[in-house]
């Protein structure tokens, strides 16, 4: 049995201050099976980015301990271990959209980025955009360019990938073909995604498992599995009278939160 | 109201009409007036000195080019080291901006004897000069060029592990670009200046020593040709930085 994704027990997430640091979210118990699709809902200010940044080792946690598959988070991210999506694209408007996705292979450490495979192609076809992959960011529109971050996070095969509202800003007819299609990437490459958003029926539609937390201080609140109301691919209609249940079942879950 | 926009042709014909309109003007509505031709030449008296003095007009313009140019690279050139040095030590930027700022509020001019002073009468002290105009908007635009990345810029090259060194040639400078280019741009127009003003205290060619004698001879037709040179290469400069500010900034 491989180690879990993630595990922490104990965890104290937030910011050090000048005298005193902020604690956001305090005392989280979590494990993560691997190749599990999580969804992390939660209102602003819970603390469910802050949490995928001490994933990703972006930020030390206050207190407890997080393994990320075994490891300390440290080790994963200077191994290459994840991707990371966040909100913004983050392209670089100077580079095409090919440059953007091969940036993976142009930095960090000689050994591991030379072990990569330059799959910018495959990705750009994946994702749809070979016919795009000369074009500059601002030329593409606001869902091409989440296309692309994703791309971009999936070169080097992540084992974990990290989203951060990741179409939180885009209108929700793209919002629900993009989820689609991540759906698929998910199924093709295996990997366990921790996705973090504000949106309900996002969260319910995506996650084979879903955690709830509030805000002041953040915790969890609920923690659902939906696998048993899914297909085995973890495909479920947005109209299905369980998914529209589970979906009332955390409103008032954070209802009664706040 | 119609406010629409212009057709291609009106936007390059009107600017043309406009500055010919104005020169016509001059040439036929300044002498109507009496404004008398030692005061303000016509444009043709002015012309008249670019055929008869050309070759001194020219035997004047290269020491400025010259200085203008070596204080354009010099002072924007260590504008950017000082940039790249501050952003990297909080340590040093937190000592030795404020000296840096202080420096910044003595006017040039105040300055420039003391640079003849130390620099003597060659073309040296002009250069510094031209360098340390130049100096000051480049450093605050290549700063805050440099820090312009956004958070999750920097966090995307923390995931991948990034080096300073790939952070700096990959991330910051590419940001700092088009800060970089507009203070350039007014660069090439102060550098001019500081190499005019060194020439005014203390120099026999170049075109700010022409000003200054042709003022002195009441050569105004000589002394309108000189400003008008001065403004061309002024000219030459800017459009050389827009052509290299198109050349590595594509985007947007």
């Amino acid at each position: 049995m491989a180690a879990p994704a993630i595990e922490t027990s104990g965890l104290d997430v937030g910011y050090p201050g000048r005298r005193s640091a902020v604690t956001v979210i305090s005392g989280l118990h979590l494990t993560v099976e691997a190749g599990t699709f999580l969804s992390i809902l939660g209102p602003s200010g819970c603390g469910k980015s802050t949490f995928l940044r001490v994933v990703a080792d972006l930020l030390a946690p206050l207190a407890g301990t997080i393994r990320v598959m075994g490891e300390t988070p440290s080790a994963v991210r200077s191994g290459r271990g994840v991707g990371f999506v966040f909100q913004d694209s983050t392209l670089l408007p100077w580079r095409t959209a090919r440059e953007n996705v091969r940036l993976p292979i142009q930095v960090g450490r000689r050994s591991l980025s030379r072990m990569i495979d330059d799959r910018a192609d495959e990705l750009l076809e994946l994702v749809g955009l070979s016919a795009l992959s000369e074009r500059l960011p601002h030329q593409l529109s606001g869902g091409q360019r989440q296309r692309l971050a994703i791309a971009r996070a999936l070169l080097g095969e992540p084992r974990l990938l990290l989203m951060d509202e990741p179409f939180g800003a885009l209108d929700e007819i793209t919002r629900d073909r993009l989820n689609d299609e991540l759906l698929n990437l998910w199924r093709r490459t295996g990997t366990t995604v921790l996705f973090v958003t504000h949106s309900i029926a996002e969260a319910v539609y995506l996650g084979q498992r879903v955690i709830v937390l509030a805000a002041h201080p953040g915790r969890i609140v609920a923690d659902h599995d939906l696998r048993p109301l899914k297909g085995p691919d973890n495909s479920c209609s947005r109209e299905d009278p369980a998914i529209v249940a589970a979906m009332a079942r955390m409103r008032s879950a954070l209802g009664a939160a706040s | 109201m119609n406010q629409g926009a212009l057709s291609p042709f009106a936007q390059t014909a009107l600017p043309i009409l406009g500055a010919g309109s104005l020169i016509l003007a001059w040439q036929f509505l300044l002498p109507l007036a009496g404004v008398p031709a030692y005061i303000v030449p016509t444009p043709t008296a002015i012309a008249g000195v670019f055929s008869r003095n050309g070759s001194l007009l020219l035997s004047n313009l290269w020491p400025t080019a010259i200085e203008a140019f070596s204080g354009f690279v010099l002072g924007n050139l260590a504008a950017v080291l000082l940039a790249v040095v501050f952003v990297h030590s909080r340590t040093l930027q937190a000592a030795y901006f404020p000296v840096v700022l202080f420096f910044n509020t003595i006017p040039v001019l105040a300055l420039a004897p003391v640079v003849i002073l130390i620099f003597g009468l060659g073309m040296l002290p002009k250069i510094v000069i031209a360098a340390v105009i130049c100096f000051f908007p480049t450093l605050i635009n290549m700063i805050r060029g440099l820090e312009s990345a956004s958070p999750s810029e920097h966090e995307l090259f923390r995931v991948l592990s990034a080096t300073r060194w790939e952070i700096f040639w990959r991330l910051r400078l590419p940001r700092a670009l088009p800060m970089l280019f507009a203070s350039l741009r007014i660069a090439s127009a102060t550098a001019v200046i500081g190499a005019i003003v060194g020439e005014w205290i203390g120099s026999d060619k170049g075109l700010g020593a022409l000003i200054i004698q042709a003022t002195f001879n009441y050569q105004s037709d000589r002394l309108y040709a000189a400003i008008v040179l001065s403004s061309l290469l002024s000219i030459g400069f800017f459009m050389t930085v827009v052509a290299a500010e198109r050349w590595s900034v594509r985007y947007r």
